[in-house]
């Protein structure tokens, strides 16, 4: 199906299941243990064996030797696969930027170098400790400050006029020399760890030339040409098993070391291989959120009209790595007639820098929101006030270019109503409850809508039940349910008589799970498929399918009606693709974030009071499942302002903080009250399901709002990111 | 995880003995320290002698009027004993701040007392560190070093004791009661319990290898406001970034010990006299020698804004 008008009414809009905040399918398999995640599928292959992954213990040079000798001869051992084994690195999959195997060279710490298969995992990790491997070392670049000062222009996006350099719209420098008011800041983000709670897991099993493998993975495609591609098998040859993600975050998006160990391994060893990445890898192994050097210059009006908007980032990677597009929201998201933006990307031997949930945005607007705290204060204006008067229904760059939908005024009206706003103390340092320095902050969340085709098969059955199959994901985020919320309202069935079954590379290719994409675009594809399923059920019950209604499990048109059940067996299968709405079209997303915090008046420690966000996302196609995906994306926005860091060490390029007692997380003591309200207003645009993404919305912005909740708690402005106690400590009132 | 074998002990003596006699052999309690240490390798006991069955779970009066606590009673009967929360409060407090309640479930007042620094460094066997390959370097020193001591720190090693029980039980000046392989007991006052690293950072306290704690002793209830407060970024399953034991009385003395600054808990007895005049003065001598990095310098401040959140507390 192809989706270039605007939608019009269908059966989607009768919300009869599409809509309801209907819990999880898959919450009872989840809450007895019994969801079959990737390391656990105990059942799919006999006879597993163990692998356990050995990571290089430097940052840059080259393996001199590995002595395998020892390790062999540790009880258990079945096979190791070293490095060494291939003169070169394996090929790259797609959107890997560091080799994940193979080779003497090393790029960066912990990059796999040996797997170790055994009968058990305990004999399996204790012959890894017995390989001896040395290297020669090499000087690496480990410092994103030194790095920055030679650092290269990168496009922002495809459509970038000038990739190379600045791009500008109108003449910032001088409408920013002459603005009344002006900000002119720098920040630094810190680069972030995934962190999610499955580590990367794969079992891997070979019949002949056929590989199959159990991962955990947020896109079959990609992931299915990539791994074909690094192993230099036939695609036809190669099958991806995904059900269950125990969490990803952009983390699980590409291939990652234990896909590719577990097939190295299973075919070494001659049997199947199962492979966790140890925890202590994670962080360095793979891929992080980059750091970020941000400046941002604002000029306005003194009525608190922006003028000029300058927004810059400069982020680290390793050469031929990609750039965190930080400024990417800054060209949509407030009116302003000069603009300039540029991004850079310091080249830097620390491990690899890529998506994490809402790159770009995410670490943007911890920035850009801080500085609108800035000149609203400078400006002596109310910071909601601040953005209202600053908003858009245009693309400034284009403004023949309208967004589809953009409520953000009502989001931040509705917000500050809801928060109480309005006792708000603008001085900051003005509000005591004991020892505490309390404070109220707010930001503007922005993400786009990305429209990605995808496609389903659904099967009717004998008995009238359904069977959705596509090669779509669930990283805990509720697809299972509203794929089967989707089917059920379009095949006029309850709920319980949908089945969805997910992440098997042998069925229809979704649009996967990233970019906040998931759930538009896979919903989409479904529907797509059951326009197919209700014109074959309806034809082969003698109705028209343009007259027929669909419901209570009856299919009726005129005073004629038939159980669906009398049409099955049935299978259809379609997709969705898109023309140029999202061209002729801005598809956004937006929030209002309204955040409360205490900060301890002796030791600053930060403590949040209460959080809300008042999302306008389209069409909710399930509110709980959706508030789920907020509620967890302000907590890693918690997280982002106030103790995530990857903690660099810049002598010997690692992240020295690399497991979860060391990099903290939020833990539920830390997030006492959240709450979010969503518009619901479906978008015609964004396809026939007239929904968006909201998994992305919740980190976006959030953590400014956090940040300026804290400077309005004490009036100390901290411009780096985390917000830890030590970075404001000094300032804070004296103590008897 | 190297290869090792197992026995569980009958006695303390006994037990003391098993360990003794092999070389590299240790003691195993709730092992949640200990195993985690010996998956990474950081650890790598030949022989391990499990101490659970030897009945030193229990908590009794002593003849002077405090406190005798089993060595194997688990974190979490400590902190539940009515005569603990009524009498030692800080006790109580200073181990509930601390792990999850999974963990002192199974955690015990023995394992709890030698748990061994958390320097990441220390973890990562790849890096060098005095503490866990003697003579190899200090990795924290010029690296990361955020979460290290400021003071009692040496060339040779910068780690903290991470512990949040024994700040509570320096406060308290409870004693350590041990037994060696060859059935001598003896007595370790607390405060010399754990050592400062010198040049051997390798070694955490003053036990002889072999040597079993059978109990630590509580002296006789000293009154006052009991008050733990532990500092850190995240609210809750986290070491301290400082904290602060103390027992304050009516008048304002009282005494104070600092966690999360040193090798061992951190008290300076001569310091307590100006407590009732609050908290710079107790601060400015207790950390007077302290010799922080540029990563971890505002602990000492921070120490003292936390101490006198302490004393506003004991007095509210
Ligand atoms: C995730 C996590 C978070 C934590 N957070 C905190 C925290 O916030 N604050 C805090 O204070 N602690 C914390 N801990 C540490 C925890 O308190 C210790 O792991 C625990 O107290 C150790 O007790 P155990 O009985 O399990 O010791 P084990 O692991 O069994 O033993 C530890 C050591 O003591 C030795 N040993 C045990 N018993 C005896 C004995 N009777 N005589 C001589 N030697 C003995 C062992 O040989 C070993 O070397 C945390 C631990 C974890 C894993
Ligand atoms: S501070 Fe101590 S524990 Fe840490 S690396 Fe140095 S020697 Fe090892």
């Amino acid at each position: 199906m192809k989706f270039d008008t605007p939608a019009g009414t269908n059966p989607i809009d009768r919300l009869q299941v599409v809509g309801q905040p209907t819990d999880r399918i898959d919450g009872p398999l989840k809450t007895t243990g019994t969801a079959p995640y990737a390391y656990e599928r105990h059942d799919v292959a006999p006879n597993q064996a163990y692998g356990y992954i050995v990571g290089a213990g430097i940052a840059k040079g080259r393996i001199s030797s590995m002595d395998t000798r020892e390790a062999e001869r540790a009880p258990g051992v079945l096979a190791i696969v070293t490095t060494l084994e291939h003169a070169k690195p394996l090929p790259l999959g797609k959107m890997n930027v560091a080799h994940l195997f193979g080779g003497a060279e090393v790029a960066h710490y912990h990059q796999a170098i040996a797997l170790v298969v055994a009968e058990t995992f305990e004999q399996a990790r204790a012959a890894a400790a017995l390989i001896r491997t040395t290297y020669a070392r090499s000087d690496g670049r480990f410092d994103l400050g030194k790095a920055a000062l030679s650092a290269r222009y990168e496009p922002i996006d495809d459509e970038a006029p000038n990739p190379q350099d600045v791009e500008r719209v109108g003449d910032f420098a001088a409408a920013f020399a002459k603005a009344p008011v002006t900000i002119d800041q720098a920040y630094t983000t810190p680069g972030e760890s995934h962190a999610m709670m499955e580590p990367f897991a794969t079992i891997a099993a070979w019949e002949g030339e056929k590989l199959t493998v159990w991962t955990a993975n947020q896109m079959i495609a990609w992931s299915k040409a990539s791994l074909a591609k690094i192993l230099s098998i036939k695609p036809e040859n190669l099958r991806i098993d995904s059900p269950f993600i125990g969490g990803g975050f952009g983390g699980k998006l590409f291939v990652r070391a234990d896909a590719v160990l577990a097939a190295l391994g299973a075919k070494k060893a001659g049997r199947p291989v199962k492979v966790a990445m140890q925890r202590p890898l994670m962080m360095n192994n793979s891929t992080h959120r980059p750091a970020t050097i941000q400046h941002v210059r604002l000029g306005a009006t003194r009525d608190g009209r922006l003028t000029a908007i300058h927004h810059s980032s400069t982020s680290s990677n390793l050469s031929g790595g990609g750039p965190e597009v930080a400024v990417q929201q800054t060209k949509l998201i407030y009116a302003a007639a000069n603009r300039e933006y540029w991004l850079k990307l310091a080249v830097t031997d620390l491990p690899e820098g890529n998506a994490m949930r809402a790159p770009g945005e995410a670490p943007g607007l911890m920035v850009l929101e801080m500085a609108m705290d800035e000149l609203a204060e400078k400006l002596a204006m109310d910071p909601v006030e601040l953005r209202i008067v600053n908003d858009t229904l245009v693309d400034p760059a284009k403004p023949e270019r309208r967004f589809s939908q953009r409520h953000l005024v009502e989001c931040l009206r509705t917000g500050a109503d809801r928060f109480g706003w309005s006792r708000r103390q603008a001085k900051p340092a003005q509000v005591r409850d004991g020892h505490w320095l309390i404070g109220m902050g707010m930001a503007v969340g922005f993400r786009n809508n990305l429209l990605q085709k995808s496609a389903a098969r659904i099967k009717l059955g004998r008995d009238g039940k359904l069977t959705v199959e596509t090669d779509m994901t669930d990283i805990g985020t509720g697809t299972y349910t509203i794929l089967a919320q989707t089917a059920a309202e379009m095949l006029g069935v309850p709920i319980g008589d949908v089945v969805v079954k997910l992440g098997d590379s042998d069925f229809p290719a979704s649009a996967g799970s990233g970019g906040q994409w998931g759930a538009n675009n896979s919903t989409a594809g479904l529907y797509a498929a059951c326009v197919k399923l209700r014109e074959a059920a309806a034809q082969k019950l003698g109705f028209n399918a343009r007259d027929a209604t669909f419901a209570d499990g009856q299919v009726k048109a005129g005073n004629r009606s038939l159980p669906l059940a009398q049409a099955g067996p049935l299978t259809a299968e379609d997709g969705i693709e898109y023309g140029t709405l999202d061209k002729e079209y801005q598809q956004s997303t937006f929030a209002g974030h309204f955040v409360e915090v205490g900060v301890d008046i002796y030791t600053g420690e930060t403590r949040i009071r209460r959080m809300l966000a008042v999302c306008d996302a389209g069409r909710i196609i399930n509110p709980k499942s959706a508030r789920s995906q907020v509620i967890g994306a302000m907590t890693m926005g918690a997280g982002a302002a106030l103790m995530e860091e990857l903690a660099v060490d810049k002598r010997f390029g690692f992240f020295v903080n690399h497991d979860l007692a060391s990099y903290e997380v939020p833990v539920h003591a830390d997030i006492p009250h959240q709450e979010v309200i969503f518009l619901d207003y479906p978008d015609d645009k964004s396809s026939p399901m007239k929904a968006k993404g909201v998994g992305e919305l919740g980190i976006c912005g959030v953590g400014a709002a956090i940040a300026n909740a804290v400077y309005n708690a004490t009036g100390v402005r901290v411009r780096d990111y985390p917000i830890t106690l030590d970075k404001h400590l000094e300032e804070l009132p004296a103590i008897a | 995880m190297r290869a090792f074998t197992y026995e569980r002990a009958t006695s303390p003596a006994q037990a003391a003995a098993a360990v003794a006699r092999q070389p590299g052999a240790k003691f195993l309690a709730g092992g949640t320290n200990l195993l985690d240490l010996m998956k990474l390798e950081i650890e790598t006991p030949r022989h391990l002698v499990d101490v659970q069955d030897l009945k030193l779970d229990t908590i009794e009066p002593t003849d002077t009027g405090g406190l005798r606590i089993g060595a194997l009673v688990t974190n979490t009967a400590l902190a539940a004993d009515p005569r603990v929360r009524r009498d030692y409060g800080v006790l109580t407090r200073a181990i509930v701040a601390g792990a999850s309640g999974q963990l002192r479930n199974k955690a015990t007042t023995a394992g709890n007392l030698l748990q061994r620094t958390r320097c990441p460094y220390f973890y990562d066997t790849n890096q060098p560190c005095n503490k866990r390959k003697p003579g190899s370097g200090c990795a924290a020193l010029g690296g990361y070093s955020r979460q290290l001591a400021v003071i009692g720190t040496s060339e040779q090693c910068i780690a903290t004791y991470p512990g949040d029980m024994a700040i509570a039980l320096r406060v308290l000046d409870a004693t350590v009661e041990t037994v060696a392989a060859d059935g001598r007991t003896r007595r370790i006052a607390i405060a010399d319990f754990h050592r400062l690293p010198g040049d051997t950072p390798q070694r955490d306290t003053a036990l002889e290898p072999g040597e079993l704690i059978t109990a630590v002793t509580l002296p006789k209830p000293l009154g006052g406001r009991h008050v733990y407060r532990k500092v850190r970024d995240r609210a809750s399953y986290a070491f301290a970034l400082v904290s602060v034991a103390a027992v304050i009385q009516r008048d304002g003395t009282g005494r104070v010990a600092f966690g999360g600054v040193a090798p061992k808990p951190w008290r300076v007895e001569a310091a307590e006299a100006t407590l009732p005049e609050g908290a710079r003065g107790v601060s400015a001598r207790v950390f007077a020698d302290a010799r922080p990095t540029e990563d971890n310098r505002f602990k000492i401040p921070l120490a003292e804004r936390t101490l006198a959140a302490v004393i506003a507390q004991a007095k509210a």
